[in-house]
């Protein structure tokens, strides 16, 4: 029987099942930060149980941490004690932590790729609904609760019921200028926020096989904002080539023999989903949330929908009640839309190929007075490289703050916080009510069309533009 | 883990769909250490005014639905972050059930790791249900979970379904590691043939 990649890492990690009830799956990396698992540590305390696997479990801080020039003291006093109790927790369970002086420091989701903890084939957990962004390389990567992160830490295993197949297509060729972000934007806005509950989704398609694998992580990431239980795309030369000669995958023949076995897990022919959905790659543009969750989008020249539109009662209330939180009329332009801040960073889009798309396009051009932009890169490292490639001075000269790495004003529980009714556009992948700050108003895009806005001081098409957009990994 | 079996209790609607784990409990609350306490942070920027003042408007609020344990809500309920901090708030404000038509993954998961029920009915019932709420200040519900059925006192009913594993769990209070424990031997057996992945 043809299998396809997810049943293919599913029944390797089955430590015992039993028909009628969920399995128990075997974990192979477990990545921790601060804000979710105090209270799993302080259980383990409670119950005098040890972490199993500390071979097997990584943690960084990143939530909480102030992105300015470090070092620095931690004003917030909650932020710095619960800081404080997650070094106290590595060094009393003997975990290794990538502390804020490491070189290794960055955003859960951006380092464990970087560091190559992050292998296809792998099951992969965090306390955190983003961990999707792992599947990526062909893993099965999904967020979980803190009692399940007690549960691995003292098991390092999982019980979990199968969920069914979600394959999500995408057939064609993108068109200059619309890149990964506005790929998953799209299929969110058509498949709704629970358009994939209960589903672990593989993305497939030739788009998938022409992103690189910073771009198959954006796609992946905001998996979860269509509730799927994971996303995934299969292991290909590409994710090879990524991780060959990173710290932690197997080096010399070991490696090959590693990436032999990786190439096997992709989906075989003729495998089958419990579902598909193909969409075509011409159809999207460039994407812009106009609402208060990732399924509220429109296209760049599209204009902001009218209630009244929505044939269903609940659907139509909700976008009345998004537009009164978002300050916005229907039937804007949402090339109208004027900006008060623009963030380009989190676990969405703060690696090194969104930096420089960025930079690419405020290049020589200056950040819009009535505008407040910062750059926050997603690691140490991505900051290092950036700043090798003069991106920083780029960013400066235009008129952005750069600053250290974390996830900053992804969710602001950190210093770096929207204040009421401003209104942002952002390459982060939640628009929630206050999710940047109480009544901050979040609108969702990718890096270029988040610079393109910080210059102009609204949203344009970036299409318009005469800037080199990459938008594949064979340009 | 106490038992769940039955609950009965005041019913409070949050009548809108995609209320997201963001909205049931903000980030400023994510700070705590601990699991207690975080019943004040619920739904903190619905229920409270920018000045600190509670919010008439916002149901919760409403002197009928003061002590209520049932919680009726709308499609996709607990969407976005896996924070745990979502089902310690509800079940810290007093929440045991909540009722939907759909619940985001994550969060249904968390509510059963607490001790929580998070109950499917279909889309039309729930709407019932809600039209019940506003007619009848003060409706309480039966929710029986041997037998599967909601109840009102009126003698109606609605039966729903659990899956069979995580309903024995929640009957017996069942701690999930001690469970997996029992596994040892099987866990120790598959690290051991498994000792060569990196
Ligand atoms: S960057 Fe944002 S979404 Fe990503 S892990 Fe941090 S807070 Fe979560």
């Amino acid at each position: 029987m043809p299998k396809t990649l997810f049943e293919k890492i599913w029944q390797r990690h089955v430590v015992f099942s039993e028909p009628g009830r969920p399995s128990l799956l075997y974990i192979d990396l477990h990545l921790v930060h601060e804000v979710t698992s105090p209270q799993a540590f302080e259980a383990l305390r409670e119950t005098g149980r040890k972490v199993r696997r500390t071979d097997r479990t990584f943690a960084t801080l990143d939530h909480n941490v102030p992105t300015d020039p470090r070092p620095f003291k931690i004003l917030d006093a909650n932020s710095a004690k619960q800081i404080d109790v997650m070094r106290e927790n590595c060094r009393s369970f003997g975990i290794q932590l990538f502390d804020l002086d490491s070189p290794s420091q960055g955003i859960v989701h951006v380092i464990g790729p970087e560091l190559g903890l992050t292998q296809p084939g792998k099951t992969i957990v965090c306390g955190d609904s983003h961990t999707s962004t792992h599947g990526a390389f062909g893993a099965l990567a999904f967020g979980i609760g803190t009692s399940e992160v007690e549960h691995v830490l003292a098991t390092q295993c999982l019980w979990q019921s199968r969920p069914q197949t979600l394959e999500l297509r995408v057939e064609g060729t993108l068109r200059p200028g619309v890149t990964a972000k506005d790929v998953i934007l799209y299929i969110i806005g058509r498949i709704g926020t629970g358009g994939a509950t209960g589903y672990v989704v593989e993305y497939t398609g030739p788009v998938m096989r022409n992103l690189t694998m910073e771009q198959r992580m954006t796609v992946c990431n905001m998996s979860i904002e269509a509730g799927a239980r994971a996303g995934m795309i299969a292991p290909d030369q590409v994710t090879v080539d990524y991780l060959r000669g990173r710290k932690h995958v197997p080096q010399g023949a070991e490696f090959e023999k590693a990436a032999a076995d990786w190439l096997s897990l992709a989906s075989d022919a003729g495998a089958q989903y419990d579902k598909s959905l193909v969409f075509q790659a011409e159809d999207i543009a460039p994407q812009v949330s106009w609402g208060t969750n990732p399924g509220m989008v429109v296209d760049i020249n599209g204009r902001v929908p009218d209630p009244n539109a929505f044939s269903d009662p609940v659907e139509r209330r909700s976008a009345e009640m998004a537009l009164e939180y978002m300050g916005l009329k229907p039937g804007t332009p949402v090339q109208e839309i004027k900006l008060d801040r623009v963030f380009i960073g989190s676990c969405t889009n703060s690696r090194i190929e969104d930096l420089k798309a960025a930079a690419s396009v405020v290049r020589g051009r200056h950040v819009a007075p009535t505008v407040r932009a910062m750059v926050v890169p997603g690691s140490q490292q991505v900051k290092a490289e950036a700043e090798k490639l003069g991106l920083d001075r780029i960013f400066r000269e235009a008129g952005f703050e750069w600053r250290e790495s974390g996830c900053s004003m992804c969710l602001g529980m950190n210093p770096d916080t929207l204040s009421p009714g401003e209104r942002c556009a952002s390459t982060s992948n939640r628009n929630f009510e206050g999710r940047q700050g109480k009544g901050g108003r979040t609108h969702l895009v990718s890096p270029t069309m988040a610079a393109a806005a910080a210059v102009s001081g609204h949203f344009v098409d970036i299409r318009d533009w005469d800037v080199p957009v990459a938008t594949g990994a064979s340009q | 883990m106490k038992p769940f079996v039955q609950h009965r209790g005041l019913v409070a609607p949050l009548d809108r769909p995609n209320v997201d784990t963001d909205q049931i409990i903000p980030k400023q609350f994510l700070k705590a250490i601990l699991r207690s306490g975080l019943g004040k942070g619920l739904f903190f920027d619905w229920r409270f005014l920018a000045s600190g003042a509670s919010n008439p408007d916002f149901a919760l609020n409403q002197p009928r639905y003061q002590g209520a344990s049932i919680l009726l809500a709308r499609d996709n309920f607990g969407c976005g972050s896996s924070r745990e901090h979502a089902p310690w708030a509800l079940k810290d404000y007093g929440f045991q059930v909540i009722i939907a038509p759909s619940f985001a993954d994550i969060f249904y998961n968390n509510c059963f790791k607490n001790g929580m029920l998070p109950l499917v009915l279909p889309a039309d019932q729930v709407e019932e249900l809600f039209q019940l709420v506003q007619a009848k200040p003060g409706t309480q519900l039966t929710v029986d979970l041997p037998s599967q059925t909601v109840r009102d006192d009126a003698g109606k009913s609605w039966s729903f379904e659990v899956d069979s594993f995580r309903k024995k769990c929640l009957l017996e209070g069942l701690d999930d590691i001690a469970l997996t424990l029992r596994h040892e031997a099987e866990i120790e057996q598959y690290e051991k043939a498994h000792a060569s992945v990196a």
